[in-house]
């Protein structure tokens, strides 16, 4: 299926839900979605047969400065080979959204990546703490406005 | 030292200090602790193979701190695992040395500047005797580091009491 057939396929059946699309630029066409809807668009997507996204390859969170947070999906489908790009946009005040954990296996630690990095809660995440950090660390380091703490349990952090 | 029964063609009785003999007995088997961290845990397992050999020095890695006289810390110091390296050490029995090999565990490396994960040099939480710099060092600047610790052993006093 070509992208433009995935976004009517998705249009028609979840309406509001999808938000703009860019299909036809240089990078890889992605579909906005709104948050609360994501579990259930991602459900449809895996398991609607001619669809067929089985592979969830990249779940990653962004930091587009300005006071907004993003989460970014790349699904592929090896049974029918086709793939697609979700896109989410999130406020910075409160960055909540459905995981897809239990859509996606793999998304269980990329969730874990983006709260960890970002700082963007995933609800219904069944272990939901930090991967790459120590478990004590305080903020989110990948975000645009991060600061380098001066010390962390008694190890100066700075050069 | 050579094989010393070869050394002497007559008499066999060596006259020497017991600070000479222990010294010597302790740096000719520094047994290493195995700690690689990151890439430069590669060169240092080139060097304990069997090109550039450290068993002719008699190090040998092992598993455990308490077995081991030197930790050789090889690799980047993340925060995270600083804490434990402070554990690690402090399970080593006296007398122990540590040698920090390539430019993460000396300074922070490449990472000096960005890193808000990275330890800027293992110094700041166990007490470093040996710097190797590179990034990686040669499995020969290890090798001379080695050697600068077997310096360092050789010119130690065990036996003598301190105030």
């Amino acid at each position: 299926m070509i992208p433009q057939e995935i976004h009517d396929a998705l249009k028609s059946r979840f309406g509001e839900a999808i938000r703009e699309a860019k299909l036809d630029g240089v990078l890889d066409p992605f579909i906005k979605i709104a948050p609360e809807q994501i579990r259930g668009v991602a459900l449809f997507l895996r398991d609607d047969p001619a669809m067929r996204f089985d592979t969830l390859c990249l779940l990653t969170g962004m930091d587009y400065t300005g006071g907004k947070l993003g989460v970014v999906y790349h699904c592929a489908s090896i049974a029918l080979g086709h793939k697609i790009v979700l896109k989410v946009d999130l406020p910075a005040e409160n960055p909540h959204l459905p995981s897809v954990e239990s859509v996606w296996k793999t998304a269980n630690w990329h969730e874990r990546e983006a709260f960890d990095m970002i700082g963007i809660l995933f609800d219904g995440h069944p272990d939901l703490r930090r991967i790459l950090m120590p478990d004590d660390w305080e903020g989110y380091p990948l975000r645009k406005d991060y600061k380098v703490p001066e010390f962390y349990n008694g190890m100066k952090v700075p050069y | 030292m050579g094989l010393l029964d070869q050394k002497f063609e007559n008499s066999n009785i060596i006259i020497t200090t017991l600070d000479d003999v222990l010294n010597w007995a302790r740096l000719s088997s520094l047994w290493g602790m195995q700690f690689g961290l990151a890439c430069c845990a590669i060169e240092m397992m080139a060097t304990g193979a069997s090109h550039y050999d450290f068993d002719r020095f008699g190090t040998f890695f092992r598993g455990s701190p308490r077995q081991s006289d030197v930790m050789i810390v090889a690799g980047t110091v993340t925060l995270k695992m600083a804490s434990r390296i402070r554990t690690l050490y402090d399970q080593m029995s006296e007398p122990r040395y540590v040698i920090s090999m390539g430019s993460c565990s000396n300074c922070g490396g490449p990472y000096w500047e960005h890193g808000y994960h990275v330890l800027k040099g293992v110094d700041r939480v166990i007490p470093v005797d040996v710097y190797v710099p590179g990034c990686p060092p040669r499995p020969e600047a290890l090798m001379e580091g080695l050697m600068k610790l077997q310096e360092k052993v050789r010119t130690e006093s065990r036996v003598k009491k301190t105030a």
